[in-house]
C-alpha cells in the first residue's frame, strides 16, 4: 500500500499557508536530506531538476520528526492554526 | 472567570494537563484548561492502553463510565527472526480487577475533558498558545491565536514538542537520539472476529510488544493491540536509529505488517487510520529543569516516558497531578518564586517517575549497546531450540543437541552481557 492510500485515511483540514519552511538554497546544499525518508507523511520531496524542496504540508501529521532530523535545522516548524491539519480518530 | 484573569492555566489537554487541571479543581482552584484541538484527544495518538490503578487515582472506577476499549488480559512478546518467530504469553485471570485497558485516544481525552468540566475545570478548545507572556521578565499568562490569558501559575503540558517550554529555555531542542517516532495502522474488523482471532472472551484483550524481525539490530519495538471493533498496529523507532538506516517509517511498518507471524492477525480487515507521533525516549539524564518562576512543566513535554515498559499516560497523569498540588500549596502561600515550585520537583523524586527513569536512563544505553542481541540473536535461539524439539528427520538428536549448544556457546560472549548488564544496572542504581 502506498503512502497516499495510508494518508487518505485521515481527516484534514487544509491550512492557507504552510506551517512548515524551509530554505530552499540550504536544502541545495544538504546531501542526507534526512526528511525526505524519514517523513512519516513522505512531506519532502527533492525535484533533482529544478533543484526544489517540495512541501506538500497538507499532508503533515503534527509529529515534529523532520524538525528534529534536519542537520541544517532549515524547518521552521510551527503547529497549523486552530480547526486545521489533521485530526486523528484512533490515534 | 473575569477579565482573562484566572489562578491556573494548563496547557494541553492530553493526561498531564487534564489531570492537573482536575486536581486543581477538586481542591477549589480556578483553572482554565486549553487544547489546541477542535476536540481534546483529536492530535493525540498512542499505542495503546492505560494503567488501571494509577488511573484511577484521578478518575476513580472509571472503567464503569468511560470509553474503554477492551481489557488487557494477556500480555505477549512476539521474538521474529527473518521469516519465523517464538511467542511468549502472559495471560492471567482478572476476576474483576483489571490492570489495564485499550483505548481510543479522541475518545478518552474527550471523556476525560467531560469529567473534568464537570468538576468546574474551563475548558477551551481550538486554543493554540502561541506563546507564553511574558511581562517585565516575569510570566504572566498566555498568548492565543486571539486573545490574551493571565494566570498566577502556568502548567505547561503541551506533549513532545513543547514549543512553549523551548520557548522560555527550560528545554533545549530536542536531539534524534532523545525521541523515537511512532507510526500505527488501525484496522477494522467485526469483534467476533477479534474474540476468535485471538482467543479472547468479549471485552478482553491483548498488548504485544514485537521484536526483532524487520526491525532486528534497530532500537526499535513492535506493539499490537486489540480495541473493541479494531486492531492496532505499529512500531516505534529511535529517530536516529531511523536516520542511518535511511528506511521510511511506513515501508517498514508495511515488511512488518508482511511477516509470516504477524500477517494472520491482519487478514481480511480494513485500514481505518494511519497515523504518526513521537514519543520522548524517557532517559533521566534528557529531562529538563521542570519547573521556574510561575511554571511547570508536566508529561510527555518533560519527557516523563518510559517507553521500554510502554508507560507514559500513567506518569504523564502523576506528574500532572504532582504539579497541580505544587500549584496548590504555591497559591495558598501567595508565592509563586521558583523556589517554592521546587517542591514539585521533590514530589516528583519521591515519586515513581524519577526513580524508574533513573533506572530507564541505564536501561537504554545498555539495550543500545546490545540490540543484536535482544533482536537477532535471542529470537534465533529461541527459533532454534523449537527447532530443535520439533524437527523429525534423519538428522540423529544427539547432533541436532550439539549444533544448538554450539551455537549457544558460540554465542557467549553476548548470551552472557545481559544478564551481567541487569547486574550492572541494579549497581548504577545503589549509587
Amino acid at each position: 500500500m502506498n503512502i497516499n492510500e495510508k494518508l487518505a485515511t485521515l481527516k484534514y483540514n487544509k491550512e492557507k499557508e504552510s506551517h512548515l519552511t524551509v530554505d530552499n538554497d540550504i536544502c541545495m546544499r544538504c546531501k542526507e536530506k534526512p526528511c525526505t525518508f524519514i517523513c512519516p507523511a513522505c512531506v519532502y520531496e527533492w525535484n533533482e531538476e529544478k533543484c526544489l524542496m517540495t512541501v506538500r504540508y497538507e499532508n503533515c501529521l503534527e509529529c515534529g520528526a523532520c524538525k528534529i532530523a534536519c542537520d541544517k535545522k532549515n524547518i521552521l516548524w510551527r503547529y497549523p492554526e486552530v480547526e486545521c491539519g489533521v485530526k486523528f480518530k484512533k490515534g | 472567570m473575569e477579565e482573562n484573569k484566572i489562578e491556573v492555566i494548563v496547557i494541553g489537554a492530553g493526561p498531564a494537563g487534564v489531570s492537573a487541571a482536575i486536581t486543581l479543581a477538586r481542591a477549589g482552584k480556578k483553572v482554565l484548561l486549553v487544547d489546541r484541538a477542535d476536540n481534546a484527544g483529536d492530535k493525540n495518538m498512542f499505542g495503546g492502553c492505560i494503567y488501571a490503578k494509577q488511573t484511577a487515582e484521578i478518575f476513580p472506577e472509571f472503567w464503569k463510565t468511560a470509553p474503554v476499549e477492551r481489557a488487557v488480559t494477556e500480555h505477549k512478546i512476539f521474538m521474529l527472526t527473518d521469516y519465523n518467530s517464538s511467542q511468549f504469553s502472559y495471560r492471567y485471570s482478572s476476576k474483576g480487577a483489571y490492570k489495564a485497558f485499550t483505548v481510543i485516544r479522541s475518545k478518552w481525552d474527550n471523556w476525560c475533558v467531560e469529567q473534568a468540566q464537570k468538576e468546574g475545570v474551563y475548558f477551551a478548545p481550538k486554543t493554540l498558545v502561541k506563546e507564553l507572556l511574558i511581562e517585565n521578565g516575569k510570566i504572566v499568562g498566555i498568548k492565543t491565536s486571539f486573545e490574551k490569558f493571565y494566570g498566577n501559575i502556568i502548567i505547561i503540558a503541551d506533549g513532545v514538542n513543547s514549543l512553549l517550554a523551548k520557548q522560555i529555555g527550560l528545554r533545549k531542542e530536542i536531539k534524534d537520539n532523545n525521541v523515537t517516532l511512532n507510526v500505527k495502522e488501525v484496522y477494522k474488523l467485526p469483534k467476533e472476529r477479534i474474540n476468535d482471532r485471538f482467543n479472547v472472551d468479549e471485552n478482553e484483550g491483548i498488548a504485544a510488544k514485537i521484536l526483532g524481525g524487520p526491525l532486528k539490530d534497530m532500537f526499535a519495538m513492535g506493539f499490537m493491540y486489540t480495541n473493541k471493533d479494531t486492531i492496532s498496529l505499529g512500531y516505534g523507532i529511535s529517530l536516529d536509529e531511523l536516520k542511518k538506516s535511511k528506511l521510511k517509517p511506513y515501508e517498514l511498518l508495511d515488511e512488518l505488517k508482511e511477516h509470516p507471524s504477524i500477517a494472520p492477525f491482519i487478514k481480511e480487515v480494513e485500514l481505518v487510520e494511519y497515523s504518526a507521533h513521537m514519543i520522548p525516549e524517557g532517559s533521566f539524564d534528557f529531562i529538563p529543569k521542570v519547573y521556574d518562576n510561575r511554571v511547570m512543566i508536566a508529561g510527555d513535554a518533560a519527557g516523563f516516558v518510559n517507553n521500554i515498559h510502554f508507560e507514559g499516560t500513567n506518569l504523564a497523569m502523576l506528574s500532572g497531578k504532582l504539579a497541580a498540588e505544587t500549584a496548590i500549596f504555591a497559591l495558598d502561600k501567595g508565592d509563586f518564586s521558583a523556589s517554592t515550585l521546587s517542591l514539585y520537583y521533590k514530589k516528583l523524586k519521591n515519586s515513581i517517575i524519577i526513580k524508574d527513569l533513573k533506572t530507564h536512563n541505564n536501561t537504554i544505553s545498555f539495550l543500545k549497546k546490545h540490540i543484536n542481541v535482544i533482536t537477532s540473536l535471542y529470537p534465533e535461539l529461541a527459533c532454534e531450540f523449537f527447532e530443535v524439539i520439533s524437527s523429525a528427520d534423519e538428522i540423529p538428536k544427539h547432533i541436532k543437541y550439539r549444533k544448538f549448544l554450539s551455537k549457544i556457546i558460540k554465542s557467549g560472549a553476548a548470551f552472557k552481557s545481559v544478564p551481567l548488564g541487569l547486574f550492572a544496572m541494579e549497581k548504577c542504581l545503589e549509587k
